[in-house]
């Protein structure tokens, strides 16, 4: 008999993919305002991930709690996640004054946060995205295990369950590593876990019902302090043109050339 | 699939044994909507019980299956929804029209009237683009305190219009002509349609109106009664591009409305098939278009005069098509520039994004943009068309709002204003239609008010008195006749002439030379500093639609249409899509040594395509929504 799953998701509203960051005319960081935002590709594989969970049936899936910490256009991304199948979610809000002021919230504290929302809801398994999209950071998965003393299993590309243990493949360097790992625990996503369904509009309508809530950062009583401060933000130098040679004596005669050897 | 039903059919006639329930033919229902499928099924049953026959399953897709027993799951029934107005696009006459019906239905207490909008791209004001200069009459009536300084919920981005530049230019010279008096923009303001849209859509949501974006229309749905339009239905999404479903298969949904009102912007998709099905341009001309190409550029502060609007005509065009650029100076150091290209071009050799590129090295705006960088691109299709080309508007079941029906004052180069107001016009009558006959009972609402409101408008007056300019480019002097004649009726005749010039031909398709007749013109290399080639600008379109989808542009047969046109052509597809989707690629084993290429995934959703082939025989249809351009 295994333990039910209660699962949490927490996911991030970022600059959409597609879209050709810039960065802002004060060079301090990417120009958001008025840029099209979505959901973190790795957390959509999340979702994804944990709806399966439940429509597998064993072991049972209580609910799928998602949370997002951000400012008040977050509300978007926790309609998609629940309309393509959590059960409910929580909005952290951040004003953007905040934001300005304080700089964004760091990985670390963010992973205190969840620390504190896992307690509270008494989860007993988070499944993040590796990473997200616009700090490319890899912390906060990692952080939270830490922090709750918890297993983890980072990158993962398979998950399967026996019994009360979780046996995880994970895309690594050197190829692929399978872990198993008792309850509770972290998994973070990769791209081969699974493909993302699209949250079809019945169920973005049906999902408008279900229950958001809303809270801040200080009824969670975090230490979201910032340690980072971003002094500079440039984009790379302008990729310069290349040059044909005819042949391996070419090469070598130009990489002489160049002081290379 | 379509070989495959007339053995299948044949096979189940064998297979079934007396007594079970003889499902009618999926061949003879596969071409009905699924509402009218549904009804004659239901049809179907009541004769089963007189003749004793028993139905062995009565689930629709146990009826529908296979003989080999697998589920196809697009002949699922759809899920529908009830609301009093559906509305498809959310540009601004989309947007006004909902924002109207709420306000009139929240000043009668009637919470529960449902207005709903769908609009194809993944965020309100993706897919709009336009210079764009508004006259802000029509948003000052809908939401009065828009620009308010006191109001929190201002729209923050216009940028006002100080001063009006009009030039002919020449290679390397910019004369200044004379601004008519309708291109005269003080008091009008700088915006982005883009943003102007997504804070129009905050106050449609604010009212209460649903909508939905990411989820494109791309069925009209008509009653099983009197053929009138009752809704539409969105597409299905996660199909694969061999036409098969894939798992993350996803069927469209119905919205079942008394009132649809179409705002899908020129050209629209189902407008197409509207105006066809009730004939409703039978007392007007053709719509003729123009392709729009635009570029947003951050300059440097030198160059940046806030609110300069400039206008230019002649060159790079020859004086065989209509034209013309524009550059406006808003924002923190943006410039909006670009150039129109009336689409009855006759020369098969003529790109217009090529055009465009030109146009950038003159000194009139390279003086503005060098040093810069260009930050966005994007090009659609607009109505030329004005005052003769305006259909009817109102149809059994709904009307057409904003440039699907063709509002836009083509020598002011406003449209959207017109568009907004057509759009309050219909909010109007179709609320009045539905508070007065609530019942389904009272049949098909008809808007014939829309109709009068539109004639009483300043709409109606202010098409009839420009609509000779156009035309009157058409004439054997071409370019320069035009502009005589437009500054005759501009300054004397004001269009209260008893004539009104017809457009010419059955469309700008027709309008297209062979390519053995017409020069061909040679497009500079791109300097990648002024000028680009057309991938790095579709690159910065922002557009990506997911490659394994069916190709949403429908040729029916590619070789055919390439053994037809290319030799008459020779490839104008390449050359009129501002995106790099049409291609002609070089392949020795293909007939005429060439072989047709449809880069569906470049597609910037600009139209242009569906007007200009010669043949009319590609038929843009609505891709899979999300994942698409994001208009500057």
């Amino acid at each position: 008999m295994s333990t039910a799953l209660k699962i949490l998701v927490p996911i991030k509203r970022v600059i959409d993919y597609a879209i050709k960051p810039r960065v802002n005319s004060a060079r301090t960081a990417i120009e958001t305002a008025g840029v099209k935002h979505s959901m973190n590709p790795f957390d959509e594989l999340s979702i994804e991930a944990a709806v399966r969970m439940r429509e597998r049936g064993t072991p049972a899936v209580t609910d799928i709690l998602a949370l997002s910490v951000g400012p008040p256009k977050c509300v978007d991304v926790l309609r998609t996640a629940m309309a393509m199948g959590a059960d409910r979610s929580i909005h952290v809000e951040i004003s953007d004054a905040e934001v300005k002021e304080k700089g964004e919230l760091e990985p670390l504290g963010v992973a205190k946060l969840l620390k504190s929302v896992v307690e509270k809801e008494q989860r007993n398994l988070v499944i993040l995205g590796k990473q997200s999209i616009d700090d490319d950071s890899n912390q906060t998965g990692q952080m939270l295990a830490g922090l709750l003393g918890w297993g983890q299993a980072t990158q993962a590309s398979k998950i399967e369950f026996e019994g009360d243990n979780v046996s995880v493949t994970r895309e690594v360097d050197g190829g692929v590593e399978t872990l198993r790992c008792p309850l509770p625990m972290v998994i973070t996503t990769d791209l081969r876990l699974n493909e993302p369904r699209y949250a079809s509009l019945p169920n973005i309508m049906k999902a408008k019902k279900n229950k958001l809530e809303k809270m801040t950062l200080q009824d969670f009583g975090v230490d979201e302090g910032r340690r980072l401060k971003t002094l500079k933000v440039e984009e790379p130098p302008a990729r310069q043109g290349g040059g044909k040679v005819e042949d391996v004596d070419g090469m070598i005669k130009k990489l002489k050339e160049l002081g290379a050897i | 699939m379509a070989s495959r039903w007339p053995v299948a059919s044949l096979a189940r006639t064998r297979l079934t044994t007396p007594g079970i329930f003889s499902r009618p033919s999926r061949r003879a229902y596969s071409h009905y909507t699924p509402a009218r499928r549904r009804c004659l099924l239901q049809q179907q049953t009541p004769n089963c019980l007189l003749t004793h026959r028993k139905a062995f399953s009565t689930t629709p897709w146990r009826r529908f299956a296979d003989v080999d027993d697998s589920f196809d799951p697009r002949q699922q029934d759809r899920e529908t929804d009830e609301v009093d107005v559906c509305i498809v696009g959310g540009g601004p006459a989309g947007l006004s029209a909902a924002i109207r019906l709420k306000q009139l239905a929240n000043e009668a207490g009637k919470d529960d009237f449902r207005v709903l909008l769908i609009e194809k791209a993944g965020e309100l004001g993706a897919h709009i683009l336009s210079g764009n200069v508004i006259e802000s009459s029509a948003v000052d009536e809908l939401l009065p305190n828009w620009n308010d300084t006191e109001n929190p919920s201002r729209f923050e981005h216009a940028t006002p219009a100080t001063k009006d530049k009009m030039r002919f230019l020449r290679k390397n010279s910019a004369i200044p002509i004379p601004a008519p008096p309708q291109m005269k923009n003080h008091g009008n303001y700088i915006i982005s349609l883009n943003q102007f849209c997504k804070w129009l859509g905050e106050r449609a949501e604010e009212v209460g109106v649903e909508v939905y974006p990411g989820f494109a229309a791309s069925e009209v749905l008509y009653s099983k009664m009197d053929g009138s339009v009752m809704g539409v239905a969105t597409n299905d999404l996660g199909i694969s591009r061999s036409g098969k479903p894939k798992a993350s298969f996803e069927r469209g949904m119905e919205f079942h409305a008394r009132v649809t009102l179409f705002a899908e912007g020129c050209h629209g998709s189902l407008t197409k098939q509207i105006i066809k099905k009730f004939d409703l341009r039978r007392d007007s001309q053709s719509q003729t278009y123009g392709l729009g190409l635009k570029e947003v550029w951050e300059v440097k502060p030198e160059s940046f005069r806030k609110g300069e609007i400039v206008h230019t005509m002649g060159y790079p065009l020859p004086s065989s098509t209509y034209g013309g650029g524009w550059l406006y100076h808003f924002g923190d150091n943006l410039v909006s520039l670009g150039l129109v290209v009336g689409l009855d071009y006759p020369n098969p050799w003529l790109s217009p994004y090529g055009e465009f590129q030109k146009m950038k090295h003159h000194p009139i705006y390279k003086s503005v943009i060098q040093g810069g960088k260009c930050i966005s691109y994007g090009a659609r299709a607009l109505n030329e068309g004005g005052f003769q080309s305006i259909p009817k508007c109102a149809f059994p079941g709904g009307a057409l709002i904003g440039d699907t029906a063709g509002f836009l004052n083509v020598p002011k180069i406003k449209g959207t204003h017109t568009a907004m107001r057509s759009g309050m016009l219909a909010a109007q009558a179709a609320y009045t239609a539905l508070i007065a006959s609530p019942n389904m009972d009272n049949g098909t609402v008809f808007l014939f008010n829309y109709e009068d409101a539109l004639r009483k408008s300043s709409i109606w007056s202010e098409l009839k008195q420009v609509r000779n300019m156009r035309p009157s480019f058409h004439s054997w002097l071409g370019l320069y006749g035009g502009i005589m004649y437009s500054g005759l009726e501009a300054y004397i005749f004001r269009g209260k002439t008893p004539w009104t010039l017809k457009h010419k031909g059955p469309g700008d398709y027709a309008a297209t030379k062979l390519a053995s007749e017409c020069p061909k013109i040679e497009y500079p290399k791109p300097d990648n500093e002024i000028s680009f080639d057309i991938l790095t600008s579709v690159s910065r379109t922002g557009t990506n639609h997911e490659e394994d989808q069916p190709v949403h542009l429908q040729v029916e047969d590619w070789e055919a249409h390439k053994n037809d046109q290319y030799p008459k052509y020779k490839g104008i597809e390449n050359r009129f899509c501002p995106a790099g989707v049409y291609e002609y690629v070089e392949d020795a084993n293909k007939e005429l040594g060439v072989k047709f290429q449809i880069n569906a995934q470049n597609c910037i959703h600009c139209k242009t395509c569906d007007i200009k082939a010669p043949a009319q025989d590609i038929n843009w249809q609505t891709p899979q929504g999300g994942r698409d351009p994001t208009t500057p």
